[in-house]
């Protein structure tokens, strides 16, 4: 890789000499980047493309000798599979109810921080822990000793009978997801509050502004790029949830919970299909891309890149 | 008068604020107790609040084998962060001090790596690992992690190299400093809690990583969430020690992420806070 950075010869004539010169500074710049370049390309991108290869194949792993070019088959399969269609709908529920829960939530805790009180950094401590939590240990916790019919502390507490992950699937994850996520969406929004000005704060009140008037029309559009940056940070994270659906409800009961990841999952590590799983993650990043192009705008403008470009 | 009134919706505040951490932070609190019960006192109905605490569901779990899984997550957690500082570091100053042309593109290209699902690499990774000889191999999970946390470590990190004076630099380079003294003495002081912040996270997101260590490894190479995946069958008689191996598991990142949760506010922040 550093050979890249190597000038080229120089007895050459001057004018052709200054362009190598500016085109080997420019690869001295860049040299920096390359190795993590590289690197990203290697572990993510080619991975990808064989991906595609493979969603063109009917393979199945438990037929050897049965793989074979079937062109795009494996699409229209995947398109006329009402499980996927279901596991998709799913996938965008848990993303969209759990992102704005949890950073509502988020932000009630983080207005409740934001002020001096009796024990602040411990209340902090406490609320931070879910996040640092594993996810794994979380979710068998939750299944457990919170969402069990017959010992969980919820229906105890509530003096009720039902059957969480059986008639509650998908809010029964849910809840654990947001749950896990809300200390997040907290620390992000605190930060946030923090950075606001004091003196802005402080005119308004002195301008007769009311609480709920200051909140709305100075702090919230203060916050609005870290709520926009914890939506995002989110919403890349809670697609991709595999740990709670994988060990709490299995799926199920039948497809009820079963999202696109723990759907790939089954088809390639159960299933053994490999074209048609392959196939569902080209689909899914597909659509993730649609979304991700909006996304990406949205963060270049919050962030302003161009800082630091000269 | 007003200031008593306000005294007193500050105290309700206040204990408000105390009750609703500790509800909210109660499976964890609830996770610490059920840890040292046994196990005729893990499930019960009503939940048993007063019992003979014990240790034996610890040397349970280190019985059952938990400290090599221990031992590989430390192993990759560590190695894979110092992989991401190493080929993250040197991006994040090319994209940020010494910015190249196209440092938007290729910002947008590490964010964009982060949105594709990691489900759609799965199968050729396992295939790729399987005939390298690298399935329930360690090295495999260190290689992926750094993958996995690099984009996201190359755009903190750049905010924080972002926030380094240009003057301080300049000054540095008139006085006749060479570009390693420059980024020793004057770019790396005011970088360095930065980098540690991102670092923070990358331990936390390599530690608690389910997809690629259940998937990839096995008994030889697995991470705590192997481990833990055991106790999917056998939930409903061993309460007790499914926390206290959830408890084992999650310390390290916990005790970590107290200590230092004001580096993890910036590094989420993205360095936007002063």
């Amino acid at each position: 890789m550093t050979a890249v950075v190597e000038a080229p010869p120089s007895p050459e004539p001057p004018s052709t000499r200054t362009r190598a010169q500016q085109r080997s500074a420019a690869w001295k710049r860049r040299a920096p980047l390359l190795p993590a370049l590289l690197f990203t390309i290697a572990v993510t991108q080619v991975p990808f493309l064989v991906t595609v290869f493979y969603s063109f194949q009917s393979w199945n792993m438990v037929r050897p000798g049965s793989r074979h070019f079937v062109g795009f088959d494996n699409y229209v399969d995947v398109f006329t599979d009402s499980v996927f269609l279901s596991a998709l709908g799913n996938t965008v529920t848990i993303t969209v109810v759990c992102v704005l829960v949890a950073m509502l939530l988020g932000l009630g805790l983080a207005l409740l921080l934001d002020r001096q009180f009796l024990g602040r950094g411990i209340v902090r401590t406490l609320l931070i822990t879910p996040f640092l939590i594993l996810p794994a240990a979380g979710a068998l916790l939750w299944k457990t000793t919170m969402f069990d019919p017959t010992y969980g502390l919820l229906n105890w507490a509530f003096g009720i009978e039902v059957e969480w992950l059986s008639d509650y699937p998908l809010a029964a994850v849910m809840t654990q997801i947001v749950w896990q996520w809300t200390p997040f969406m907290m620390l992000l929004i605190l930060a946030g509050l923090q950075a606001q000005s004091r003196e802005v704060l402080e005119a308004a009140q002195v301008d007769g502004a009311g609480r709920w008037r200051t909140f709305v029309s100075i702090t919230l559009p203060q916050l609005s790029r870290y709520l926009q940056l914890a939506v995002l940070l989110g919403a890349i994270y809670i697609v991709n949830s595999f740990d709670a659906i994988f060990l709490m409800t299995q799926g199920g009961p039948g497809t009820a919970s079963t999202n696109l990841p723990y759907y790939i999952y089954q088809r390639a590590f159960e299933g053994f299909d490999v074209g048609q799983s392959s196939a569902m993650g080209v689909v899914v990043v597909a659509m993730t891309l649609i979304v991700a192009t909006f996304a990406l705008r949205l963060m270049f403008r919050a962030f302003d890149v161009s800082r630091g470009v000269k | 008068m007003t200031a008593r009134t306000n005294r007193l919706g500050g105290s309700a505040l206040t204990v408000l604020t105390w009750i609703v951490a500790l509800l909210f932070v109660f499976p964890v609190i609830w996770m610490v107790v059920t840890s040292f019960k046994h196990e005729v006192d893990a499930a019960t109905d009503p939940p048993t609040f007063a019992f003979t605490p014990t240790l034996e569901q610890f040397t349970a779990i280190l019985d059952r084998g938990f400290l090599p899984y221990l031992a590989n997550s430390a192993f990759v957690t560590v190695l894979s962060t110092l992989l991401v500082l190493l080929l993250g570091v040197p991006a994040a100053y090319a994209l940020s001090l010494a910015p190249v042309k196209q440092t938007s593109n290729a910002l947008g290209f590490f964010l964009s790596t982060k949105m594709l699902p990691i489900v759609a690499a799965i199968i050729p990774l396992y295939v790729i690992s399987q005939n390298l000889g690298m399935l329930d191999n360690v090295w495999a999970l260190i290689v992926l992690y750094a993958g996995m946390n690099l984009p996201l470590a190359v755009w903190m990190m750049r905010s924080f190299f972002l926030e380094v004076p240009t003057e301080m630099i300049e000054a540095a380079r008139v006085d006749g400093a060479k570009l390693p003294t420059v980024l020793y003495r004057v770019i790396l002081p005011v970088v360095a809690p930065g980098i540690a912040a991102t670092a923070l996270i990358c331990v936390i997101f390599s530690w608690t990583e389910f997809f690629y260590a259940v998937n990839l490894t096995a008994a030889q190479a697995g991470t705590v969430p192997v481990f833990l995946v055991g106790f999917i069958t056998s939930e409903g008689l061993f309460w007790a020690q499914l926390s206290a191996a959830a408890l084992l598991a999650s310390l390290p990142v916990m005790i970590v992420g107290w200590i230092a949760q004001n580096h993890l506010v910036r590094g989420l922040s993205m360095g936007a806070v002063k």
